[in-house]
């Protein structure tokens, strides 16, 4: 494979991507409204309820609003992710991926373009969602818009790893309910999305936290949580690092012709 | 109708498969196939449907892997060097693989991206691909404009436009009315001679193969055929190659190799 071929290539698929993504105008839309019903029915209901006294990467009281916003660019960043492999599968029935398949260039290749061009409409429906925080005034760093950037890349490209993986593996994607229901919502809901980890132990709901701590989506919220204030958060950096390798490589595996699972759910001819 | 001019020239092959079987489960797909096929000649690869085509093109492109046997392109064993041998070929698949919201343009470009091939030379070969299928002045429509017998020519096009040796065709000519279909045929027939391609043309359609060098006859993955049309009405003692075919295909039970 020739750099400059691989470049040609990798340009080609992030331009019909964003393409496709522009031609779809109720996909931003409703890649926002969901975020935004969390912020601003959701948040502003539990406001008073749920206090965030100071922790890390907090210097000062938050309100809860501030507190969710990481969540919320984190469910942004699954949401496309499991939508960019339901695509996959789509694709594979509709063709389009097996142009790609049987392009010549390496199989590992061809999915990590993929998952850059899923990564590349991730960033974008996230800051997408802070110009909506910046409109609506939710008081956030500036410089976090900055600080963000590699945490948003690194957990889009983990989240579209995972969608990658299962778009081999599960039939049952192939239906978006059953990924909401099994996928998409244990994830949002058993992590730090919503409110800190502590509240789970607090709780004594010791299963919930430790599912919640070991929760790699905990960790993509973490990451860009910390990010947002010009931390770093090793532990969740390395865990995002890890569960990226881990779920690239099932889906290269779970890709390659001699395993006999592409197309597996094609129908013949 | 006699083609023996083009047939079994010496020539280096594009394609072998040797031995080659595939099983979904257990049902075997693909039975032993040993085929050939040389520089610029046009196979047809006949069949019912069921007979196994589909899945040995998915052999030849790398999707499916063969459960034994192997494949070489143009030297390059598709299970060892699959990038190498994909470059070599041009595919026209049985399902239509066109985005239908992009023009034809950037259906082509997106090919190319893929292929590596720079954006002069690009332009240059999409121009001249277009212009050969008379569609060149349609290039900024969009895919879902055209009829059923231009998107097919677009995705021969497309398929040509890395200048592969070998083009396969998988019931390309479906859903085309008469005219379309045969016209298709006859330009494919064409590229064979004026640009060196060796085309593999699955069907099961019969009269789609009355010109071509080599009829390769499959069913139920089982390989009752290889060899000039002309010989296949001679073998089977029949007077035409309908009946020749019908003959072949009805005494499945027998399964006599027939060879030239
Ligand atoms: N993905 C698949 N899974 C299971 N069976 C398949 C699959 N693809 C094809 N088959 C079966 O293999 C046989 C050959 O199919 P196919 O290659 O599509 O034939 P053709 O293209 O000649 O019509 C058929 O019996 C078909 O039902
Ligand atoms: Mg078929």
């Amino acid at each position: 494979m020739k750099l400059g071929h691989a470049i040609m290539a990798l340009q080609a698929i992030c331009g019909r991507e964003i393409n496709k993504f522009v031609r779809q105008r109720g996909r931003l839309f409703s890649a926002l409204v969901r975020p935004a019903l969390w912020l601003f029915v959701f948040a502003v209901g539990f406001q008073n309820v749920l206090g965030i006294s100071i922790m890390e990467p907090y210097d000062t009281y938050i309100v809860y609003q501030v507190y969710i916003v990481p969540g919320l660019l984190g469910i942004i960043l699954l949401f496309n992710g499991m939508q960019s492999s339901l695509a996959m599968v789509y694709d594979r029935e509709m063709g389009l991926m097996r142009l790609l398949l049987t392009s010549p260039l390496p199989r590992w290749y061809l999915l990590l373009m993929k998952l850059i061009a899923g990564t590349v409409l991730s960033v974008i429906q996230a800051y997408a969602f802070l110009i909506l925080c910046a409109i609506f005034q939710i008081e956030l760093p500036w410089s976090g818009w900055f600080y963000a950037l590699p945490a948003l890349i690194l957990g889009a490209m983990m989240l579209g790893a995972i969608g990658l993986a299962l778009s081999v593996y599960i039939k049952q994607l192939e239906n978006f309910a059953g990924t909401m229901n099994f996928v998409i919502f244990p994830m949002f809901f058993v992590s730090s999305a919503l409110y800190p980890l502590w509240k789970l132990e607090d709780a004594g709901a010791d299963i919930l936290h430790l599912l919640a701590m070991y929760n790699p989506f905990t960790h993509v919220v973490q990451l860009i949580r910390f990010a947002f204030y010009g931390q770093f958060n090793s532990t969740s950096f390395g865990v995002v690092t890890f569960c990226l390798i881990v779920f690239f490589s099932l889906a290269v595996w779970g890709y390659d012709p001699q395993r006999g699972m592409t197309l597996r759910k094609g129908k013949p001819g | 109708m006699n083609q023996n001019n083009h047939s079994y020239k010496s020539s280096h092959p594009v394609l072998q498969v040797s031995s080659v079987s595939k099983s979904y489960g257990k049902r075997k797909a693909l039975d032993e196939i040993t085929m050939q096929i040389n520089a610029s000649e046009f196979v047809a690869l006949l069949g019912p449907n069921g007979a196994g085509k589909t899945t040995l093109f998915q052999l030849l492109t790398g999707l499916f892997v063969a459960d034994n046997g192997s494949i070489i392109i143009q030297d390059f064993d598709i299970r060892h060097h699959a990038v190498r041998a994909l470059a070599g070929i041009g595919i026209v698949f049985q399902q239509a693989t066109l985005d239908l919201d992009l023009t034809i343009g950037a259906n082509l470009r997106l090919h190319t991206n893929l292929h590596g091939i720079n954006k002069k030379e690009s332009q240059n070969r999409i121009h001249k691909e277009l212009e050969r299928l008379d569609l060149i002045a349609r290039i900024n429509d969009t895919v879902r404009s055209l009829s059923g017998g231009n998107k097919r020519k677009v995705e021969l096009a497309r398929a040509l436009l890395h200048q592969p040796g070998l083009l396969l065709m998988d019931e390309a000519s479906i859903g085309l009315d008469p005219a379309s279909r045969q016209s298709l045929v006859n330009y494919v027939r064409e590229l064979c001679s004026d640009r060196n391609v060796a085309v593999l043309w699955a069907t099961h359609l019969v009269d789609e193969v009355e010109h071509a060098d080599k009829v390769v006859v499959l069913n139920h993955g089982k390989l009752l055929a290889d060899t000039t049309p002309e010989q296949l009405i001679n073998q089977t003692d029949t007077a035409g190659i309908h009946e020749a075919f019908l003959k072949l295909t009805n005494n499945k039970q027998e399964n006599r190799e027939i060879s030239a």
